[in-house]
């Protein structure tokens, strides 16, 4: 491959592109064929590397420079200074930001990226850049010097489990289906990460696809298998995009396809999109989906190592599974057993969400307290405010509360606590949040997400979910939280696949650390957080109020009265609790009660 | 007349086109209704034949895998597609007013469509882009940090 000094990447999200990214790229060219520089730097596109809105941007590399808010009329300044006289050009640099990459910033201090190594540094179309870093490089080692069974013996001995959330060891799960005798098997990338909120998986399929591809064909020479599937969900088309170009690219460069580096060995890919269904993260579910049916799980067992996909043996792993190893098989067993707890093993990759200061993805040794990632990693509570909870694991993941703080993040440890560690969503909530209402809004989210196939899920989850909507509404009864843990209890053992026995995890998880506030909506049908509308009600301090006026001219529904420099008084009946008076006051003088 | 024969030969049109590209294997039924629906809007009865005869599946088959999933529709949709992620990042960053106005602007409720043919507005799971929230697509234009004053003038765009 050529070498270069300088390469430029240039986002072309469509945010980006409407904003001229084409014509700044163009004009970059242009300018670097006129200085004669063409040789030296090289011009990329990308995917994001900010948020766009101060598009067209792009990143300069090595030095790792954000340019943003460019125009075509700018570039002649910016190759003069940055790439001729080899000054940066403060002028273009986005003072807002901190960091480079808003999903991925700077790692801090705790950081390690094992997976996130290549994201935003290498060109994910360009299958020439992931070699340049040592890429299929494992491939050509495990082809040539090691049997399948020493394959599988090294993943056992890193200690590396399942990332898709269950943490089963992925070394057994491929020797299970080593053992099948069945033929042909197959192997499945699960890259349907419905997880709102979680994009861990996105953004290693968009920022680095081989690593992916390179997972899978060692894991296919170890069970032995030759045909692949890569199972996208269809809400990111560019990720889908990104993996196509790189399984061309392999094949082309004869990674995929017979005869593998020559060892005799035949292995492809085909990557296919989902239509829209959450269940279909659900390994069986995505069986069904690939054969061309509804997405609805099925009983196990059989397991998918013994009758899986068309029922023939087959392997499932999740995308950052996969993506770990390369760097098992390179860097040894023993490196990547060096990190983490005595059972979970490596790093693992977490959306960072909620009321905490710095957003975004992270990757982390396991055996990191909540505490470090909480305040180290993420920085902080947003606006200094106190720690209520932190949701791990999506969706179905559980609540936990401060006194969990030190709670050390590993498989084991998280199942003790009553949550999961997931596919790795980390919710952090404030004080202000009520977990009444948080309990709702996952539970609401897995009804609708049912597939329906079976009735302890479709049934029950629809029975809670009534339950939590009639207790955030102020019309809980007093057997609401018997009723509520017995349909837990029933929807958790009686459930067909992991979305149903996982469904009453929120709830499960808050009524054991806040069940006092359950009992204030039920009892005192008060809400403490006040948070749920009918349970609060605004009202104007005496003494405070000016009498401006304000509040009552903006009130939607007319409920605020009162005389100019008289305190105003809010009408509760009338008050649809939309917090209007409370925004616009300029004198602090509304309350919540 | 004229009009439904056009229809049909554009129903046929599309299906033989997701059919050649796939080609005749049942595992691409998902793929190949992808493409129909894409191409029309919809999954019309019509088009749902065509496929059943040609894949050699039993039409409940290709039904129940129609309303399964949530980007294949069975009902016709307008003309552009406001697809609104409803998920907790994008409904703590703002989501909840930016839908506010968008209901407002258009008078359609989730999942409606619109008597002139023009709009459909539906909720989308999360689409992991939840950095630039709240986010909605139109058609397959991705709009981020959306802000309820910004929803006129992007709708604008489409005629």
């Amino acid at each position: 491959m050529k070498y270069y000094r300088s390469h430029v990447l240039v986002c072309v999200d469509p945010e980006c592109l409407k904003k001229g990214a084409h014509e700044v790229m163009d004009a970059l060219q242009d300018e670097l064929v006129a200085q004669g520089l063409i040789d030296e730097v090289q011009v990329l596109e990308t995917s994001r590397i900010g948020d766009c809105a101060h598009g067209p941007e792009l990143m300069v590399y090595p030095e790792g420079i954000h340019y943003a808010n460019l125009t075509p009329n700018d570039i002649p300044y910016l190759v003069e200074e940055h790439f001729l006289k080899g000054r940066i050009a403060t002028k273009f640099i986005d003072e807002q930001k901190k960091s480079t990459d808003e999903e991925l910033s700077a790692p801090t201090a705790k950081e390690v990226r094992v997976v996130l190594r290549n994201c935003g540094v290498i060109d994910p179309d360009n299958i020439e850049d992931y070699i340049a870093e040592d890429g299929y490089q494992a491939l050509g080692k495990v082809l040539t010097e090691d049997t399948p069974e020493q394959v599988i013996d090294i993943v056992l001995r890193s200690g590396l489990r399942g990332r898709g959330g269950a943490g089963f060891p992925t070394g057994k799960k491929w020797q299970f289906c080593r053992a099948s005798a069945e033929t042909p098997k197959y192997i499945i990338c699960n890259a349907d990460e419905g997880d709102p909120g979680a994009f861990m998986n996105r953004r290693v399929l968009e920022g680095d696809p081989h690593s992916v591809l390179e997972g899978m064909i060692i894991g296919a020479y170890a069970i032995g298998c030759n045909q692949g599937y890569i199972y996208c969900r269809a809400e990111y088309p560019i990720a889908v995009r990104t993996l196509n170009i790189a399984i061309k690219q392999a094949r082309a460069m004869g990674l995929l396809g017979k005869n593998i580096l020559g060892s005799g060995f035949d292995f492809d890919i085909e990557v296919r999109m989902g239509a829209g269904a959450f269940v279909c993260g659900e390994e069986t579910a995505l069986m069904s989906s690939i054969e061309g049916r509804r997405g609805e799980p099925r009983p196990r067992p059989p397991f998918p190592a013994v009758k899986g996909l068309f029922m023939k043996p087959s392997n499932i792993n999740n995308v950052e599974t996969f993506s770990n190893i390369p760097q098992i098989i390179l860097r040894g067993p023993e490196w990547y057993a060096s990190m983490g707890t005595e059972k979970s093993k490596g790093t693992k990759t977490f959306a960072l969400a909620g009321d905490v200061k710095h957003t975004g993805l992270i990757e982390v040794p396991f055996g990191l307290t909540l505490r470090e990632i909480v305040y180290d990693v993420g920085g902080g509570i947003k606006d200094d405010k106190d720690f209520k909870a932190i949701q791990t694991g999506g969706p179905m993941g559980g609540c936990l509360p401060k006194e969990y703080l030190d709670l050390s993040m590993d498989y084991e440890e998280l199942a003790k606590a009553g949550s999961i560690m997931g596919s790795g969503g980390l919710v952090v909530m404030d004080e202000g949040t009520c977990m009444v209402d948080i309990a709702r809004f996952f539970m609401e989210f897995i009804q609708d997400e049912s597939c329906g196939k079976c009735t302890p899920c479709r049934v029950g989850t629809k029975r809670m979910l009534e339950i939590l909507e009639r207790i955030c509404d102020g019309k809980g009864q007093p057997d609401d939280i018997d009723t509520l843990e017995m349909l837990c209890d029933q929807i958790r053992q009686d459930s067909l696949c992991g979305l149903g026995q996982g469904a009453p995890n929120p709830v499960v998880s808050t009524l054991k650390h806040f069940r006092d506030e359950y009992e204030a909506h039920i009892v005192e049908k008060r809400c403490p957080a006040k948070v749920c509308k009918a349970l609060i009600r605004y009202e104007i301090i005496d003494g405070t109020c000016t009498g401006c006026t304000v509040c009552a001219r903006n009130c939607p529904v007319s409920a605020i009265s009162g005389e100019r420099r008289q305190t105003h008084v809010i009408d509760p009946d009338v008050c649809i609790r939309c917090g209007i008076c409370m925004q616009v006051c300029n004198f602090n003088a509304i309350v919540i009660q | 007349m004229t009009i439904e024969i056009k229809e049909n030969t554009a129903i046929q049109q599309a299906v033989d086109e997701a059919i050649k590209r796939y080609g005749i294997k049942q595992d691409e039924l998902i793929p190949i209704l992808n493409d129909v629906n894409r191409a029309i809007g919809f999954l019309p009865g019509e088009a749902l034949d065509e496929i059943s005869k040609q894949l050699k599946l039993p039409k409940s088959q290709l039904f129940s895998v129609a309303s399964f999933y949530r980007m294949l529709s069975t009902k016709p949709r307008g003309r552009h597609v406001i697809q609104f992620c409803e998920n907790a990042p994008c409904h703590v960053a703002g989501g909840r007013q930016v839908w506010q106005a968008l209901v407002d602007e258009i008078h359609l409720n989730a999942e409606e469509t619109s008597a002139d043919g023009k709009w459909s507005l539906v909720t989308t799971s999360c689409l992991g882009i939840c950095g630039v929230g709240p986010v909605m697509i139109i058609d397959d234009d991705i709009f981020g940090n959306v802000d309820p004053k910004t929803i006129p003038d992007i709708l604008s765009r489409y005629h």
